[in-house]
């Protein structure tokens, strides 16, 4: 059989590296991937470990398909305890480092301790070296990554690493690799750097076996032809990820001055087509690129055009960053955009947080929780693009007291301001909100306030809820690949039937998660997109593994579970604010103030909220206060964990 | 005539999907050291450049063949080479002026583009035609074409610029 892969155990302290196969039972149960990781998760790291302490345990992972002959399967998964909310941390990202991890021989890395001084992981042909990295220490996310290349006399080698954000410990620091990908969620980078660990870098030859290369490479033509017929993936591959702001920020789901409005108004400059503008008057006609095997092609290329940074190139700005940087801040302007997008970058650090936490302060700034005093003398008013980019630079460096204290994350910064800042933040389990905003969305509400990882749309977002899809056609979608007769509605601002909906996609979206490609190539944001039943003959053609796709949906609830059970462990409870399901009160009593006429006025009901937590509870099999009932364990086999099994 | 690879780097997005088709197809295998087609980068310029065989009608591989194992097939308008005369002395990776003839030191063998017999997957998979398959006669035309809207853009321009004056 070609499910030949290994784990490779890394202990940073001691220097010991120990390899093994991948059990086939394992492999069942919980396929690869962000699945297999939140298995080893538990069962390798000890109840309350220090997030920046050498127990703390980082894996970095492809999934089951990566590098197969299958679409798209360029995502790297990142997993840890997280430095920012103490709960599960866990960030993927695209390019080209975990297919040519799984060329150079292994799958899963289960890194442990803390090296004396800086190292980097070499990885080569099945062969792990570790390397000292001291004179790379401290070079920005690209620097360091050529700096891995000329030292190892090799142009071709992939690497993932920290920036200095990750090495000055800021809780939201990323692991990125290339020019852009980013794993930019829940601080991953900050544990690379609490472990002294510049980076991993791989290059390999080895080969991948294929079951049946003829079935596969057919199945992949038809995969792509499937995936770029889909119109929202035909408009991403030209105007990138910031036509979903453009279309939201029209509609009213954008998070503008923080929480005060759901609109960024007179934003023509940020608007998608601008963006694309911009990139075509630095790159040429010619300016999308993809990452490794993939046909959606929605990163734009682009040069800063003007201003302290003109000339340089960057990639994105993804609809993350014109929200962080353009909508949130109130600072509508490309050049800030552009700019702020390129400084996370270097530095290697989340966009979302940043301009969230940014945001935040600006509200305190202009409530006059915070003054001057702790902003260095900055004038921290919404709409001020120079503060945006000078804070950027701030949190990295730690650089002022604010700065240093936004870079521990908004709820230990809140707890230094005191004063009510905290009732501002909006965040979920210690993690803060994208730029949306969710009031009008009742369903994108649950998904953020019960994502595994915090407050985030790519856990369980019913992206699709949008689109007023008829009754039967979200039967067929949801119905799928286990039976659901119970409601379900196509109104967006309906309660009805969404728990089901967040649940469902919760699924789908481990189970693309452990397969390791790209939720683009999903049912996301198109209807239409391939699901469980496709993935059962890709996993099969490609592993020769035969799994139905019930029991790909079993394996996804598994791995759901797995992750409950650790949140559980390291403190979740239902409906603490810091570390629970809960949203911040401003969701249930601060109606949007803008927005299209089924947006303005609508505010989320708490009570029916409440009832939507305890139905999706109820699907997940949780009891009320969010703890899986015993036979809910039994099922899903999960009834002995932690069993060490790898 | 015989059809050829038409390469514009400039469409190439950089997803190297080329390299794990071609190398699926060939060897049953995903390995891009295995692979006919190769994407050069420049990662810090956004700089993509897919490198494959050019089937030189003057072919150095052929000529500094020392067993004559490579040949020209007019039919399909590519270079071959014959396994059961090959050495495996590597002169033709040396002197492929392209990089284009490979080794594999698994199969100790080369290997090189052979149009995958007229159906090319590298060009198959290409959603955004960065790799075509024209008559080699023909390719001109396209950047003939391609040279023209250019001039033609560059004019109407000009002339807009007058009028704005």
């Amino acid at each position: 059989m070609p499910l030949d892969r290994k784990i490779a155990y890394i202990d940073l302290t001691t220097g010991d590296i120990q390899t093994k196969p991948i059990p086939l039972d394992v492999r069942k149960k919980f396929l690869g991937g962000r699945g297999l990781d939140a298995y080893l998760l538990y069962n390798h790291t000890e109840k309350g470990c220090d997030p920046l302490g050498p127990k703390n345990t980082l894996m970095v992972s492809g999934g089951i398909l990566t590098a197969t002959c299958a679409s798209a399967t360029a995502r790297t998964q990142i997993m840890a305890n997280s430095p920012l909310t103490g709960l599960l941390g866990s960030a993927n990202m695209g390019g080209f480092f975990a297919p040519e991890m799984a060329w150079a021989g292994f799958h899963h890395l289960v890194i442990k301790g803390k090296a004396k001084h800086p190292v980097y992981i070499y990885i080569h042909n099945g062969e792990i070296e570790i390397r000292d990295a001291r004179d790379i220490w401290g070079k920005p996310v690209t620097d360091a990554q050529w700096a891995i290349r000329d030292d190892l006399g090799d142009q071709e080698v992939k690497s993932c690493v920290c920036g200095p954000a990750g090495e000055n410990l800021v809780r939201f620091a990323n692991v990125m690799t290339g020019i852009k990908n980013s794993g930019g969620r829940s601080g991953m980078g900050c544990v690379m750097g609490s472990k002294n660990l510049k980076g991993v870098a791989v290059r390999g030859t080895m080969d991948i076996k294929i079951a049946r290369p003829t079935e596969a490479l057919e199945y992949n033509k038809r995969f792509i032809d499937q995936i770029v017929s889909a119109k929202v993936n035909q408009t991403q591959g030209v105007l990138g990820t910031p036509f979903i702001w453009g279309a939201t920020n029209s509609w009213g789901g954008i998070r503008c001055r923080n929480f005060q409005y759901n609109q960024c108004e007179y934003a023509d400059d940020i608007e998608p087509e601008r963006i694309d503008e911009i990139c075509e008057e630095t790159m040429g006609p010619y300016h999308m690129t993809g990452c490794f095997g993939c046909q959606v092609h929605c990163r734009a290329q682009y040069k800063i055009p003007e201003g302290p940074y003109a000339g340089v190139y960057d990639e994105g700005p993804e609809y993350t960053s014109q929200g962080a940087f353009g909508g949130e801040t109130d600072t509508p302007r490309a050049i800030t955009v552009l700019t702020g997008n390129h400084l996370v970058d270097k530095f290697g650090m989340d966009n979302l947080e940043t301009g969230s936490l940014i945001s935040w302060a600006m509200e305190l700034y202009e409530l006059g929780i915070i003054t001057s005093k702790e902003t260095d003398g900055l004038d921290l008013r919404f709409g001020n693009d120079d503060a945006v980019i000078e804070m950027i630079e701030r949190i990295c460096y730690r650089k002022g007291w604010l700065g240093d204290a936004l870079a521990d994350g908004g709820i230990a910064a809140s707890e230094k301001i005191g004063k009510h800042s905290f009732d501002y933040l909006i965040q979920v389990k210690g993690m803060s909100n994208l730029h949306s905003d969710e009031r009008a969305t009742p369903a994108l509400a649950l998904n953020i306030a019960t994502g595994s990882r915090g407050s985030d749309h790519l856990r369980s977002r019913p992206a699709i809820d949008l689109y007023h899809l008829p009754e039967e056609v979200l039967r067929k979608i949801y119905g799928n690949p286990v039976s659901y007769d119970g409601p379900l509605s196509s109104e967006h601002t309906e309660y009805i039937g969404k728990p089901w909906q967040v649940f469902w996609q919760e699924n789908c979206y481990m189970g693309v998660d452990c397969l390791g490609i790209c939720k683009y190539h999903t049912t996301f944001l198109g209807a239409t997109l391939p699901n469980f039943e496709d993935w059962s003959k890709v996993i099969y053609y490609n592993t020769g593994l035969e799994m139905t796709p019930e029991e790909i949906w079993e394996v996804a609830r598994r791995c759901n579970m797995i992750e409950r059970l650790f949140n559980l462990r390291e403190g979740l409870t239902r409906d603490d604010l810091k570390k629970g399901d809960m949203l911040n009160h401003r969701y249930f009593d601060e109606p949007c103030r803008r927005g299209a006429i089924d947006v303005v006025g609508k505010m989320i009901d708490k009570k029916k909220f409440i009832k939507m937590i305890d139905e999706f509870y109820e699907h997940k099999g949780l009891d009320q206060k969010g703890v899986p009932k015993p036979e809910t364990l039994e099922v899903l086999g999960l009834e002995n964990e932690p069993s060490h099994l790898v | 005539m015989a059809k050829t690879l038409y390469i514009d780097y400039q469409k190439c997005t950089g997803c190297r999907l080329c390299e794990l088709v071609c190398a699926v197809f060939h060897d049953g295998i995903s390995n891009p050291a295995r692979s006919r087609i190769k994407v050069m980068k420049w990662e810090s310029e956004g700089l993509y450049i897919p490198m494959s065989c050019q089937q030189c009608q003057d072919a150095p591989c052929m000529n500094v063949c020392p067993v004559k194992a490579i040949s020209r097939d007019e039919e399909l308008g590519r270079i071959v080479v014959d396994y059961d005369v090959c050495i495996g002395c590597r002169a033709c990776v040396a002197a492929c002026p392209f990089g284009a003839m490979n080794f594999n030191a698994k199969d100790k063998q080369v290997f090189k583009c052979d149009l995958c017999d007229g159906d090319p997957q590298c060009v198959r998979f290409c959603e955004v035609k960065a790799i075509e398959y024209l008559e080699v006669d023909d390719m001109s035309i396209y950047k003939k074409r391609d040279a023209a809207t250019r001039i033609s853009v560059a004019g109407k321009e000009a002339v807009a610029l007058q009028a704005a004056m």
